[in-house]
This record gives C-alpha cells, structure tokens and sequence, in this order.
C-alpha cells in the first residue's frame, strides 16, 4: 500500500510538473540559503581558524610602551626563556628599508632575528641555512630571504652566498624560506628579510628591546602569567607599561563569532525553508480542492481516510524532499563556483549540513502537508462525487 | 425466485435531510429486497428519493433509521472506515458520468479498486486482464480516458465495478451521457453480465431502460410504491 501511494504520488507530481516545481522552489532556494550560508561560514571560519593558529595558539606577544628607565636586553629574554612554563622567547623589532642586488631593488621588512624567532613563527627554510645564535653574538652580516624577497631580488637564479644591500650595507645571503601560503601573507607583503637581531637593533638605533615573542611551554594562561609578573617586577608594578596579547584568547572569540554567525545565517535560511513550507500548503490545499471530485472516486471505490490522507501526505513530503535534493545540487554547484573564485580557500558541503537540510524539509513537508491531507480525507464521498470543479 | 439467497434487504429505511432549516423526508420508510443473480431497475423522477437510496444501498451513505442488509452483513451502525471497505469489496459502481481518474490508463483505473484491496501485483494484473476482456477492451488497456470515446469509458468503468468481483453492480443511469447506439450496447453489456450471474440494480428515470430489467422497483416522493 505504502508503495502504491508512493507511486500515486509521483503520479500527481510529474504530471503537473510546473505546479511542482514551483511549489518546491520556496524549498530549493530555502535549501540552498541553508547549506550555503553554513558552508561559507564554517569554510572561512575553518580558514581563519587554521590562520590564527598558524600564528600561534601557544604564543605571546608582547610590546612594552615604557620601560622605566629599566629595559629589556637580549639576556634578559634570555632569562625570561629560562622559565619552565615558556619554551622561546624571541625579540620581534623590524623595520623597513631598500635591498638591493645588482639592479634590482625592493622594498622589504627587515626583522632582527635569534635562532628561536623562526621556531615561534613556525617558518620553515627551503634552502641553505638560518641564522644561529652565533651570527647574532657575532653580529655577522649574513640574511635570510623570505620566499618572495628572493624571488623579487634573483627571479629565480641561486640566491645563497650572493650579497644583497640593505641600507647601505652587504649582506651575505645564508638561507631562504619556504613559500608562505597563508591568507595573512596574501593579505600583506612578505618581501620579508631576517637579519641578526644585533645588527638589525644596532642599524635601527634601537639598543633595547621593546617588542618580542614568547612560545608557551605548555599552558599558555601559566606562560602568560609569568611573563607578567617578570615586567611588572621590572617596570614598578606598572601594568600599564606593557601589553601582552594572548593568540588563545583571540581563536577563542572567534570562534564565538563564527558560531553566532552560523545561528544567525542558519536562522535566516530555516525562515525561507519555513516560508517554502507555506507554500507546499498552499498548493496542496488547492490541490485538495481541485481533486475533490478524484477524492470522491477513489473513496467510492473503496479508500478508506487513512489511504487519502496517506496519498496527499506522501506527496507535500515528495515536493519538499525533491526540492531538498534540488536545493543540494544547486549548493554544492554554488559552492563550487565560489571555491574556484575564491581560489585559496575550498568550501565544502558538510554532511552535518546535509543531514539538517533532509531532515528540516521533510519535517516542513509533513508538518505543512498535513492540514491539506486531512481535509481530502475527511471528504465526504456523496459530497465529493457531486463536485464539479 | 424464493429459494435464491437475498444480496440486498432494506426495511422501513428513512433518511431525512435538513435543508433551510426545512425537514426533507428523502427516503420514507422504504423497503425492499433484491436476491442474487436478478436484474432489477429502480425507477423514478427526479427528486423522488431514487438517489438516496442508490446512495444508502452502495454505502455511500447511512440510513437514519430502519436496517440494511447488504450479502448477510448488517451496514447500519458502520463506521467510516468500515463502509470503505464493504464498498471496495461488495459493490462495484457504474455512474452516469463514468468517473474515471483521467490521469491513470484504462488499466489503471481498473487496478485502482483492486490496490485498495491490497492484492499482490501479479494477481492484480491477472483480475484487470479478466476485467477488460469481460467488457471487451483488452485493445485498449494502455489509453487514457481521454482518448476513449464515451461508450469505451463506460466500459472501462463497469469493467473497474466488475473487477473486484462484488456482491452487486449498481448502474447510476449508465446510459444517460451516451448517445442511443452506444447506450444499448451497454445494456447489451449489462444483460450478458446478468446472463453469467452477476447481480445488477440499474437506477434510471427512463421507462425504456426500466423495461428491459426482470423486475421494476418503483419510487415516488421517498416511498417504494411499486414493486413489479
């Protein structure tokens, strides 16, 4: 019997197959806004979750804005490392000048770096060396190219043992690091070159320290902490002579706005499907109305309430859940598109997604094809053969 | 004719309707008996009650007071869904109008009685093939009604009523919509039926029709006035 309604209801679908569409198009595009809106969010969240973690979720930065008289060397980093619940701890002062090599010239960030400025910012060499805690004691002219500043000064020749000039002065290039595809760095220039810390405080007449990195041990909260109560010994208990930015703290309200984000999105796109849902009844009473005379016959010959209302029930579920899988090929078409406009970034139909959508419609197809199904039922057969519509 | 098995006894059946806040007495304590295998006509005019009592016996509709007996089974206090199921088993209906689902074939119109029956595929196939060729239209089992002329729609229908195998065939004014040739070959239908032992209540309001019946069962005003 259940196969038989079915079949009766595919029926009535397909041989009005405008109507149909139509009727599951409030469903399709509530589909699509769903499973879009929530994969969009939850690829960029996925990508900018991925981006600040790729910063570093157990690191610290920290800038001191007054240093009472008191600051920071490169052995007092050294000390504060010395802490069990900090791995590195790395200055962070850059500034910027023109590097040259032969005739070509550019603009580039110059970082002063230790050996464990590369460790906390998780860059990776491509070719020949870093820079060692020796080049730094040493004070030696040596650099280390990001990828796009070797690009940028050799186009693709060999750069290692080449000198390159920064503000005036030669460099020998001792390494290169890998190509950085993060969206940061899409975002920003990385004509980025790292020179000896030394070098780098003694060209920007910069003798002290006052912004550097710390890479937790473990617990980021126990590493902040000690990194607080390490400045607020030296700087007179001042707390507002320095400021600690905790990477954590900031994927964690991310993530809080991306979650709202989604409930927000989610919440608009389940109000079109509840919109779509109107529409299933909309039609299906009209429908009810239009057929009362086939009520009329199918109950003359012998169906009973529960065969009708199965019949008229089976088909609202038929038109939302058709218009569920529409509203999916769609989406993934969609999604597609703008992952390939997008280019970096890869949004996916979660099945999470998916499972919502089928579920959410054929809940809307039930509940909305339920008052048109029982008004055919409740038909009175006399009635309903005397209908001419 | 008395040691035939009655299909249909009603006794003192009334219905009344209630229109503008008027009492209509559309059947009055009418009573009457068909028996198996005959072929009755029940007559009358226009508002004369023949309706409702076409209605009451293809249990479309409940009595207010009185008893039916349909093939041994006492209809009166049945339900909703009770009479759905005496009406998909013992009454095969042929309406004036054919009432055929325009968006099924002539075969499956003729299926549709035999699902709600909830018969297997097989034996479904076999009864509508039987059906059809009772009637003489097995050609024609893929078309849609559209596409059949209206003495070939009548056939399908009454091959639809025969299709179940019911205890009666109730003929709503089979030949009202049909032009004079087409409307005697479905009287020709119909006789060859009775001659291979179906029962048949033919309602009209057509002396000539009536006549061709075995037995006449007259209606005025609610009340069967006349039995022949």
């Amino acid at each position: 019997m259940l196969i038989q309604s079915i079949i009766m209801a595919w029926e009535s679908v397909r041989s009005n197959k405008l109507r149909s569409f139509l009727t599951m198009l409030g469903i399709i595009i509530g589909v699509m806004a769903l499973v879009v809106m929530v994969s969009l969010v939850n690829g960029a969240t996925g990508v900018v979750t991925s981006e600040i973690s790729n910063l570093g979720n157990d690191l610290l930065n920290v800038s001191v804005r007054d240093d009472k008289g008191s600051p920071l060397r490169l052995q007092d980093l050294n000390e504060l490392a010395s802490d069990e619940t900090i791995r590195y701890a790395a200055p962070t002062g850059s500034m910027y000048t023109t590097a040259k090599h032969g005739y070509s010239d550019i603009n580039a960030s110059v970082t002063g770096a230790t050996a464990a400025y590369f460790v906390i910012e998780g860059m990776e060499l491509e070719a020949g060396r870093l820079i060692k805690t020796v080049d730094v004691e040493n004070a030696a002219y040596v650099a280390v190219l990001s990828h796009d500043a070797a690009e940028s000064l050799f186009s693709g020749e060999e750069a290692i043992g080449k000198t390159i000039t920064l503000g005036g002065r030669s460099f020998r290039v001792i390494g290169t690091l890998k190509e950085d595809d993060s969206l940061m760095s899409a975002m920003f220039s990385s004509n980025s070159i790292y020179i000896p810390y030394t070098v780098e405080s003694r060209m920007a007449g910069q003798p002290y320290i006052s912004s550097f990195a710390v890479a937790a041990a473990g617990d980021t909260g126990a590493a902040e902490q000690a990194v607080a109560d390490y400045l607020l010994n030296r700087f007179a208990q001042d707390d507002d002579s320095f400021q600690i930015i905790n990477m954590s703290s900031i994927s964690s309200a991310m993530d809080t706005v991306t979650g709202m984000l989604s409930l927000l999105l989610g919440g608009i796109a389940a109000i079109s499907l509840l919109v779509g849902g109107i529409g299933i009844m909309n039609i299906m009473l009209v429908s009810v109305t239009e057929r009362t005379k086939e009520i009329g016959i199918r109950k003359a010959i012998g169906a009973g309430r529960g065969t009708i209302l199965m019949q008229f029930l089976i088909e609202a579920l038929m038109l939302a859940l058709f218009g569920c899988v529409f509203g999916l090929l769609l989406s993934a078409l969609i999604l597609m598109i703008v992952s390939m406009i997008a280019g970096s970034i890869t949004f996916t139909m979660s099945p999470d997604v998916v499972i919502l959508a089928v579920v959410f419609s054929s809940a809307i197809g039930l509940i909305f094809g339920l008052y048109p199904a029982n008004q055919a039922a409740k038909k009175h057969p006399i009635e309903a053969l005397r209908y001419e519509g | 004719m008395a040691e035939k098995k009655p299909i249909i006894i009603m006794n003192d059946v009334s219905k009344i309707y209630h229109v503008g806040g008027e009492e209509v007495r559309a059947l009055d304590h009418a009573s009457l008996t068909v028996y198996e295998g005959e072929f009755v006509a029940i007559i009358g005019p226009s508002g004369s009650g023949k309706s409702t009592l076409m209605n009451i016996m293809g249990c479309l509709d409940t009595a207010d007071s009185g008893s039916y007996i349909l093939d041994g089974q006492e209809i009166d206090d049945y339900s909703e869904q009770e009479l759905a199921k005496v009406r998909n088993r013992k009454i095969g209906f042929v309406f004036q109008n054919f009432n055929l689902l325009s968006r099924l074939t002539a075969e499956g119109n003729v299926e549709l009685p035999l699902i709600y029956q909830r018969l297997g595929h097989g034996e479904r196939k076999r009864r509508v093939q039987a059906a059809l060729e009772r009637v003489g239209l097995t050609a024609r089992a893929e078309h849609k009604p559209t596409e059949l002329s209206g003495g070939q729609q009548q056939r399908v229908a009454v091959a639809r009523a025969l299709a179940t195998n019911p205890s009666i065939l109730l003929a709503d004014e089979p030949t009202g919509n049909l032009d004079s040739k087409t409307g005697d070959d479905i009287m020709a239908l119909f006789h060859k039926l009775h001659e291979s032992g179906a029962t048949i209540v033919l309602i009209t309001h057509n002396e000539e029709l009536a006549k061709q019946a075995q037995r006449v069962i007259r209606i005025m005003d609610g009340h069967v006035t006349e039995v022949r």
